[in-house]
Parts: structure tokens; sequence; C-alpha cells
């Protein structure tokens, strides 16, 4: 262990913050379908890494970076509805499990459609932002950028579902599955609806992605497994807990990256989540249910 | 056990297919046989699985018992001269001790379905980052080989990979041994418990059956097998990589092997080992007889059969969740058997509705 109390310790938590400023927005759009359509997309990072990769080739066609992101999210929404449409809605009324499991095929299709068409080359989308210097310690503007729009994208989430009619009926259905269709509340639509953000959400955090980290077809098995932690963890539909919890999370990762090996922190960052589970079965800030 | 005249011919067929194998491909012997090893292999770690899965225990965690039982043997047989005879014992008991430790608190909590996926999810996840951090024993993602001993065949050290045949039969025997176990849980007390608390926990208990108690004991066994079989996957390959035989992709490709061939039923795990093998077996040689697809996605053609798996998946899932034996059973039950009269006017009621 080669580990110490000095600058470039801070420098580690520093940047684990800003890392859990992405993991909670990826698992914000994971949480919001999880609590909505009670289905979790086990291909939620798939169609992250679909929407990188689309946002690198928008921009290497030319576009400019803010609207191949637009491009990436948009595409993404529509994946999300398309998604839901076609593969979820069928076993809807099923076991819970074969909810995971369709998506889990997903993953399959999203994973090896990638590596057909894109190849299994690493790619990097070539925008370089440099970093910023405080004392010993450098942060990359990339991932203050990242934690920046990350946060505020869920404070607008926030907004958008306290203050709008189809906000406020995505977070009556999640409370009440059963009673909101006899109150004329069109489930379908509000489902759709919701898979179309939750696919917005995961194309909003793959333009993040591309500033950060190379494009390879197998990216999604990086963060999936954080993510789903990350929404347990946090308890559902608890934005706040989110946060938390995927701080947490990154902590471990970021100290035990920098003191141990990376898979150490990940390990621990399992561990964790599994004991956690036992102690607190309704999420880390959840209620009692 | 009654046997039937058509188990007893299935039997002798299974025992007699390498001699058929000889004379029908002589030149691809081994290739054949390699086939039929990895089937049985499989199917025994699917059957396993579904001792759990049959009752609505849908473990995302099995690659890490698979990965358990692979890791545990080759590392005391490489680093501690162990014989596999205890080492694979060995392997066991770690495997039930972690299946327990993780097992109790969750039926104990009573933590299901998406939850119980998600956390055996992570169980796999954490065992297959601990064996890459091992890196100096377990050679991390690249892999590592059980010692070869003297000239690859050996009884003390369960190594028999040279010898196709003989692998063959210890693949074979394994397999039966997985039926049996599925039969002996099959025909107890247990599985009607099992059966009982998998459609409602709180009815269970209050005729007296100890849901906790049953779930470890099925989760127990199941683990056990899946270490099994995950050892003698590294005895016969005699090369690991965590990729393989550790980690969530092991544990979908078992779920889905399981599913697409039918966990209700006994052989419908071997069904599904079957068509999952051949499948990818069949795209993977068209496809590198194909030049056309080499030409469109080069070295990304390999995933195509990946690819095909996760859509079958997704259409197994909705068209046909007994999946393919389960569902030709069921047609076969339905043309010789009709159900009794009322039974069917309730089912035209219910369809004309």
């Amino acid at each position: 262990m080669d580990c110490q109390l000095d600058i470039f310790f801070l420098e580690a938590i520093l940047n684990g913050l800003l890392l859990a400023g992405l993991l909670a927005l990826l698992a914000l759009g994971l949480n919001l379908i999880f609590g909505v359509i009670d289905v979790v997309w086990i291909c939620y990072a798939e169609l992250v890494m679909v929407g990188m990769y689309s946002i690198n080739y928008a921009y290497k066609g030319g576009a400019p970076f803010l609207a191949a992101a637009l491009i990436g999210v948009l595409l993404i929404a529509l994946a999300g509805m398309v998604m839901h449409y076609l593969v979820i809605r069928p076993v809807l009324d099923s076991a819970p499990i074969n909810q995971l499991l369709v998506t889990g095929g997903m993953l399959f299709v999203l994973q090896a459609g990638a590596t057909m068409v894109f190849g299994i080359e690493f790619r990097n989308i070539g925008i370089r932002l440099g970093s910023y210097q405080l004392f010993d310690m450098s942060f990359a503007y990339s991932r203050i950028v990242t934690f920046a729009v990350a946060i505020s994208a869920m404070v607008l989430l926030w907004q958008f579902l306290q203050r709008t009619y189809i906000g406020i009926a995505i977070r009556a259905i999640a409370q009440d599955r059963a009673i909101m269709p006899l109150m004329g509340v069109d489930q379908r639509r509000v489902y759709l609806v919701t898979s179309a953000i939750g696919g917005g959400l995961a194309g909003l955090a793959a333009a993040l992605m591309v500033l950060q980290f190379d494009i390879y077809p197998q990216i999604g098995l990086q963060f999936g497994p954080l993510i789903f932690m990350i929404c347990v963890l946090g308890g559902l539909g608890n934005m706040i807990g989110g946060f938390i919890a995927a701080f947490i999370i990154s902590e471990f990762i970021a100290i035990g990256g920098s003191c141990f090996a990376t898979e150490w922190g990940y390990a621990v960052a399992f561990l964790f989540f599994m004991v956690m589970i036992f102690i607190r079965p309704q999420g880390l800030f959840g209620g009692k249910s | 056990m009654k046997l039937s005249p058509s188990t007893i011919i299935g039997v002798a067929a299974l025992l007699l297919l390498p001699v058929a194998v000889r004379f029908l491909f002589p030149d691809a012997e081994k290739y054949y046989l390699h086939l039929l090893i990895q089937i049985l292999i499989w199917s025994f770690i699917y059957t396993g699985w579904s001792l759990m899965g049959r009752f609505g225990l849908t473990s995302l965690g099995h690659g890490a018992f698979t990965g358990i039982g692979a890791y545990v043997m080759v590392l005391l047989w490489n680093y501690a001269g162990i014989t596999p005879w205890i080492g694979i014992p060995v392997a066991v008991v770690v495997a039930v001790i972690v299946a327990l430790l993780v097992g109790y608190p969750c039926f104990h909590l009573r933590i299901v379905g998406h939850y119980f996926a998600l956390l055996t999810l992570a169980l796999t996840e954490f065992v297959r980052l601990v064996i890459v951090g091992l890196r100096d024993y377990t050679g991390g993602s690249l892999g590592t080989q059980p010692r070869r001993y003297a000239d690859g065949i050996s009884l003390y050290a369960i190594q028999f990979e040279p010898d196709r045949v003989l692998a063959y039969y210890i693949a074979l025997a394994l397999w039966a041994a997985g039926l049996y176990i599925w039969w002996r849980v099959d025909r107890s007390m247990d599985r009607y418990a099992l059966d009982a608390a998998s459609q409602d926990e709180d009815a269970a208990e209050s005729v007296g059956i100890n849901v906790t108690r049953e779930k470890l004991k099925i989760t127990a066994i199941s683990a056990a097998m899946c270490a099994v079989g995950g050892a003698i996957y590294a005895q016969y390959q005699m090369f690991i990589v965590p990729d393989t035989i550790a980690g969530l992709s092991v544990s979908l490709n078992i779920v889905f092997a399981v599913i697409a061939g039918g966990m209700w039923v006994m052989l419908g795990p071997t069904v599904g080992a079957v068509f999952t093998q051949m499948l990818s077996e069949v795209l993977r040689v068209s496809i590198q007889g194909s030049t056309t697809m080499q030409a469109w996605f080069g070295q990304g053609a390999l995933a195509l059969d990946t690819m095909i798996y996760g859509l079958l998946l997704i259409l197994f899932i909705i068209y046909m969740p007994k999946g393919i034996l389960g569902t030709i059973l069921e047609w076969r039950g339905k043309k010789s058997a009709p159900p009794p009269a009322p039974a069917r006017k309730a089912e035209v009621i219910a369809s004309r509705s």
C-alpha cells in the first residue's frame, strides 16, 4: 500500500467527487425508469455506449459538438421509446424477472451490434479541454464540465417532475400503479414519455462521457453494474440519495484506485453494496416501507 | 427409477456416441467430441442453475460459483500441490459458504425479484474483480493454466484433456449425476415446499414450511453443482480466463441457455446447452467460411452470434417463456391427452372475454 494523506490523496477524493456527478446522472435515468415502470434496464449502459458512438460520428462528420450532443440525446431518447414499445411492453404483465432478462437480451444485441458496425478499436473524439491547476493538483476541465452539467440536469428533471402535468403524472404512477389509470392518466403514454426521458438522460451522459473516455463496445460493462448499485443504494425515486450513493461508490473507486489497484476499489464497492442491502434493504436513505 | 425403453435406448446411444463419431467423422473426431464435451459440461452447470431458477430464484450470481470452483481448485493445485481430489471439495465448500453468506440474509429479508437479481449480479462482479485483483496468483484477466501433471492424463491430478474419449465419458458421467440430482430434488418434499414458497411465501410459512431453510438448501446444492462444473471445465480446457468462467457474461449465458431450453423440465437445460452451443458453432463456422460477412464486418463479424443470441433471448422470453423443450412437451401433452371438458369450456370463455 503506497497511500499517504498527502495532496494527491486529496486530489483523488476530489476527482471521486467529480466522477460522482457523472455516476449520479447515469443512475438518474435508470432510477426514473425503475421507479415508474418497475423495470430495470440491464442494458442502460449499453444505450449510453451507442449514444457515445453516435455523438462521435456526428462530431467527426462535421457537426459542432453541441449539435452532435443534441443528436445523441434525441437518438437515445428515441431508442428508449422504441425499446420500451417493442421489448418491454409485451412482458409488462409477466414475472418481474422476465423484464430484467429481455433487457439482458438487449445488452447482447447492442454490444454485439456495436462490435459489428463500429469494430473493436478504441475510439476517441479528440476534444481536449485541458485541465485546471490548483496547488499541485490537476482537474480535467472535462470532468468539471461533466459535474456541472450532471447537477444541472438533475435540478431540471426535478423541476420538471414537480411543475409539469406529465411530470406529476409520472410521480403519481410511481406511487400507485393501479389507481392512476382509473383517475384518467394514460399509463401507456406516461411509460413512453418516461422511457424517452430515461433514454435522453443516457444520451446526455454519453455526451459528457465522450469528453473523458475512449469509446469501445464493452464500455457498458464497466459502468453498468455500478449504476445498478447506486440506483438501489440511493433508494428508488430519491435523487439526493442517488447522488450520495454515487458519491460513496465513486470514492471507493477513486481512493481504492489511487491506493491499490482499480479492481480492488470496485470490489470493495460491490462488497459494500451487498452488505448495505442486508442492513438497509430499503436503500441508504429510503424511508421504512 | 423405472426405466422406459426409450430411456434405455437413449443411454445406450450416449454411451456409443464416441464410436459413432469415430466412424462418421474420422477426420474431425476430436472436434466433434469437443463439441459434445462442452455441451455436457455446460448442461451440468445449467441444470444446477435451474434447480434454483425453476422456483423463481433467478440468480445472476452463478458466474461467481463456476469461477470459485475453477480458480480455487487450480490455485490449490498450482501453488500448494494439492490434488483436485481435495481441491474440488474445498472449492465446493467455499462456493457453498459464499452462497449461504449471501443467501441467508437474502431469504431472511425476503429479497426477491429485481433486487435478488441485482444483488447476485453484484456478487458475480465481486468474485470476478477479486480474481482479477489477485493477478499475481490468478494471472488477472489474462487467465491461468492448471499445471500439467506428467503427460496430461492422470488420475491423481484428475487431468484427462489429451484423451477426448475419456473426457467424453467423464463429462457424460457428470451430466448424468446432474440429472440424478434434479430427479431426486423433483421427487422430494423440498420441491413441493419450494413450489409453494415461490407462489406465496406467507401462505407457505403459515402451513409450517421453513421457507428460508428450504431456499438455502436448494441454493447450496445449486452453488455446489456450479462449482464442480467450473472445476471440471477448467480441467478439460486446461486454461481459464475470468471472462469465460466467472463474471456477468457467464451468468447471463447460463440464464439464456436455460430459458431457451426450458427450466421447468429435467432435460430443458440440456436442450438449452445443445441449442446454444450448436448455434454459436454453426454461426462461427459459417461466418469464417463467408467472405462477404468478413468483408462487411471484418473482425466484428464474430459478434454476430452474440447478436443473434440476444435477439433470440428476447423472442424466447416474449413468445416462448417455457423454452424449446417445455413448449414441445406442452404440445405433445395437449395432443395425447386433451384436458377434461370443463377446463376447455373455461378456456373458451376466457378467450372470448
